[in-house]
């Protein structure tokens, strides 16, 4: 019963020797049941799924290194759908969302002819028009005012930040008015804007272009967060963001754009306030998002293999946080394990620690033990970056510790 | 002779070249990728002597075998358009067409009821009823004025010293009180401190005190009207001091860039709080700095209505029609305090401001002109401000004993619809009010439904 709902993923996380057979019986029972309930490719935009169907597009990679582009998908049965990268279904959201609403815009430096720096709007200026996709001077904080404007007057801007660090020059507007305007204004003027970019640690960068602005940002009020990690999600996020009232920040992780994965044909969105299950599990709760959820998913693979039972939650929202998935899955593991890319002060993490300790202190057994990188600028050398990231060994080490 | 030879062929291809080259780089502005990467390539079917000048986007670039700096100013200072001469006489010489005489009578109410509505309001602050305010003394020529030339399609992005542009646009006495006392009527909610207005309905974008932001905002705005191909234009305010902001430089760059149809008015009142122009600037002002981004400028007396009036008509017809930025520098002079948190005197001399209050007054400059036109008389004038100060305060009065706003209205708004945390926390602070109802402003009231 628990392989039929754990998806693809979990046969194929668990050994390889019985995905075989069990992956014709895995796909097809569920797709079966799930097609007929019209929940598995379609998730409405109020994000209501059933809980227990889960994993249904987390199946796909079974390396934690998201960097591999070559990474095996795993291959599935089905003939719908189609694979692409992420970079490549955050343009298709992207695209879909510009042709279903002529008030969809993008704004950012290069992301005219030359597509964006990660390509994420090729192809879109030929379609739509150097107005609609447009290109605009290096100011940060002028082209995300421009776009708090034109909000304001009605359009529906997708303001690109080259990296998401340069975003901090941006702060102003974002803090000041982005989050600020509707409330100020008495809810006379909405700013249904869309901030998105890079973040997080690449490979060797540098300092200034490893930040987690998710750390700095969460704090303002009016703004909502998420991170996308798998092409699925980083098209649905991509589609509700843009159809939402409110202003989202959407984090896209500079490693992970080469991620492949086949998507659904049909029209689908993310619910923005929701966490993905992505490994269900008895003995641990692990939250992670983004990057790091490759690095718990190799951890996963592991501790499985020493008996344990992770249930892996990308929380995907961090800004609110989905605390009735993250709740119902403390009550189950009494034990959770936070992995962020954020740094030990003031990330994501400890934000979530505190909710979680505020909310579920009874459910908990365990102290919440949480995995940052440390306190400092991302240094440039190969061996120093590596090191302030959370590894998968360190996670595996964290869970024995805390299942003790 | 080959000298003679190569400089006449050169100079004629120069022009050929600066013709051709204007026109290549006008197919370019928004136009296809084919020509996007073409930028900086050479073009070999041109046929100039490299030695004279060299092409570069932008023209030909002539080229000059002397060292001279240009210049850090002019010697003579940028002209500034009057139509009123100091005693409110009309100057033959201009060109202004003169407006009507209704038209006429309604500037100059408006300018006197800002004026009062000034007075009365920093009264009440000092009263102690409000905490704060900002009076626009000096400056009602430029708020009555520009608002006056404009559509009430064109939207406005204010600073903070531009409530006159909203009670020309119809923003009543009572709107007015009823944000500078946050009460339940105000249409922010009681959310903002005095003098950030706000009106969707009168396209007078709400105030946010950060200085500049609104220059970028107004490109996105402008950037808008021009995708929906609308009749209409943006105007942004703000002052001398706001020009060293960052974002008035980059939000001028790309309104030039993107050709969008917005009308920059500085009020270069002499005075950032207690810094004066000379140290916020050594250029000659504002308006040249329009054409370091390719902006038109114009310098216009900020105490004269009628020019006030002219200029802006122009810049909006400009505008409009040719889709471009337009930089207006109007030199007035900041007879106020900065706000009521400011004692001026501190800084600057009491005869500087008297002088300015008495001798460059724009309201009985305009005065001397609508009476010269036997359009205005001194019963009209009692009338009128009898008329102002009892609306005044009865909007006071009304304002100051009405509801504050409910509880609820800390956490509405926040986000579109409200999520579950704010609820949450919406929830735990009514209980706490229940619970402990000595400790909270009495009459504070609770949402009934939680």
């Amino acid at each position: 019963m628990a392989s039929i709902f754990q998806g693809i993923g979990a046969a194929t996380a668990i050994s390889s020797s019985t995905s075989f057979d069990s992956k014709k019986l895995i796909f097809s029972a569920p797709r079966f049941h799930l097609e007929k309930k019209g929940s598995f490719l379609v998730v409405r935009s109020d994000g209501k799924m059933s809980n227990g169907i889960s994993g249904r597009a987390e199946k796909l990679v079974t390396n934690a290194v998201a960097a591999k582009a070559d990474a095996p998908a795993a291959s599935t049965t089905s003939k719908s759908g189609h694979e692409l990268l992420l970079f490549e279904a955050l343009r298709e959201g992207l695209e879909e969302e510009m042709d279903r609403d002529p008030r969809v815009c993008v704004m950012g430096e290069d992301v005219g002819h030359y597509g964006g720096s990660y390509k994420v709007t090729k192809g879109l200026a030929p379609k739509f028009g150097d107005l609609r996709v447009l290109d605009t001077p290096i100011a940060e904080n002028s082209f995300t005012g421009m776009g708090i404007g034109a909000a304001m007057t009605g359009l529906r801007p997708v303001i690109e930040g080259m990296n998401m660090g340069f975003l901090l020059l941006a702060f102003n507007q974002i803090s000041n008015n982005c989050g600020m305007l509707h409330y100020t204004s008495g809810g006379q003027f909405t700013i249904p804007v869309v901030i998105r970019g890079p973040g997080g640690v690449g490979r060797q960068l540098g300092a200034e272009h490893s930040q987690r602005l998710e750390s700095y940002f969460q704090s303002i009020p009016g703004i909502q967060m998420v991170a996308c990690s798998t092409p699925y999600n980083a098209k649905g996020l991509m589609k509700a963001a843009i159809r939402s009232e409110n202003p989202v920040i959407l984090f896209e992780h500079v490693l992970l754009y080469n991620l492949k994965e086949k998507i659904p044909d049909e029209e689908y969105i993310c619910n923005l306030e929701e966490a993905e299950m992505v490994r269900p599990g008895e003995h641990v709760t692990i939250l992670t998002y983004s990057r790091m959820r490759y690095h718990v998913m190799q951890a996963a693979k592991t501790l499985v293999n020493k008996g344990y039972d992770p249930e892996v939650i990308d929380i995907r929202s961090l800004k609110p946080f989905d605390l009735h998935t993250i709740g119902n899955s403390v009550k189950k593991t009494h034990r959770v394990l936070i992995v962020e890319e954020c740094m030990r002060t003031g990330g994501i993490g400890a934000s979530l620690t505190a909710a979680i300790n505020e909310n579920f202190q009874d459910y908990l057994d365990a102290p919440i033990v949480c995995l940052s990188s440390q306190d400092v600028p991302t240094p440039y050398a190969g061996t120093l970056e590596e090191y302030t990231i959370v590894q998968p060994a360190q996670i595996v080490t964290a869970v024995e510790q805390l299942c003790q | 002779m080959a000298t003679w030879f190569l400089k006449s062929r050169s100079v004629l291809q120069c022009v050929k070249t600066r013709a051709g080259l204007h026109q290549i780089i006008c197919n370019r502005s928004l136009k296809g990728a084919s020509l996007h990467s073409k930028a900086l390539q050479l073009e070999d079917d041109l046929d100039y002597s490299e030695n004279e000048a060299w092409y570069f986007p932008g023209g030909a670039v002539p080229f000059t075998s002397k060292i001279n700096f240009i210049a850090d100013s002019s010697e003579e200072r940028i002209h500034c358009y009057r139509v009123l001469d100091n005693s409110g006489h009309h100057m033959l010489s201009n060109t202004s067409k003169l407006i009507s005489k209704e038209l006429a009578v309604q500037l100059y109410s408006s300018m006197v009821t800002l004026q009062m509505m000034d007075t009365v309001f920093n009264e009440v602050q000092r009263q102690g009823r409000t905490s704060f305010y900002m009076t626009s003394h000096g400056e009602e020529a430029i708020n009555i004025a520009s608002a006056a030339a404009l559509s009430n399609e064109d939207i406005i992005l204010p600073q903070y010293r531009e409530h006159g542009v909203l009670l020309w646009r119809g923003f009543s006495l009572q709107e007015f009180a009823n944000q500078l006392f946050a009460n339940k009527a105000d249409k922010g909610k009681g959310r903002q401190m005095p003098m950030h207005y706000g009106s969707n309905k009168h396209n007078y974008i709400t105030v946010s005190s950060p200085l500049g932001t609104q220059i970028p905002q107004a490109v996105g705005v402008a950037y808008s009207l021009k995708m929906e191909k609308k009749d209409a234009c943006v105007v942004t305010y703000f002052g001398d001091g706001t020009t060293s902001e960052g974002d008035f430089h980059a939000g001028l760059n790309f309104a030039a860039v993107l050709e969008v149809p917005v009308i920059f008015f500085c009020r270069n009142n002499g005075w950032a709080i207690s810094t004066p122009v000379t140290e916020q600037f050594r250029s000659d002002g504002i308006a040249v700095k329009g054409r370091a981004y390719g902006i038109p400028s114009i310098r216009v007396d900020g105490n004269d209505a009628l020019a006030i009036y002219d200029a802006m008509q122009e810049a909006r017809k400009i505008a409009i029609k040719e889709q471009k930025p337009i930089l207006i520098e109007a030199l007035t002079y900041r007879v106020g305090h900065h706000s009521t948190s400011d004692d001026s005197t501190k800084y600057r001399a009491r005869e500087e401001i008297e002088q300015w209050k008495a001798d460059r007054n724009p309201i009985s400059r305009y005065r001397n002109w609508i009476e010269g036109n036997g359009w205005w008389n001194e019963e009209q004038e009692s009338t009128l401000r009898g008329s102002v100060r009892k609306q005044l305060m009865n909007a006071i009065g009304v304002a100051e004993k009405a509801e504050r706003p409910a509880l609820t209205d800390l956490f509405a708004d926040v986000y579109h619809d409200m999520p579950t945390n704010l609820q949450e926390q919406e929830r735990s602070l009514t209980e706490t009010i229940r619970k402990h109802p000595q400790d909270f402003p009495s009459g504070f009231a609770v949402a009934s439904q939680i």
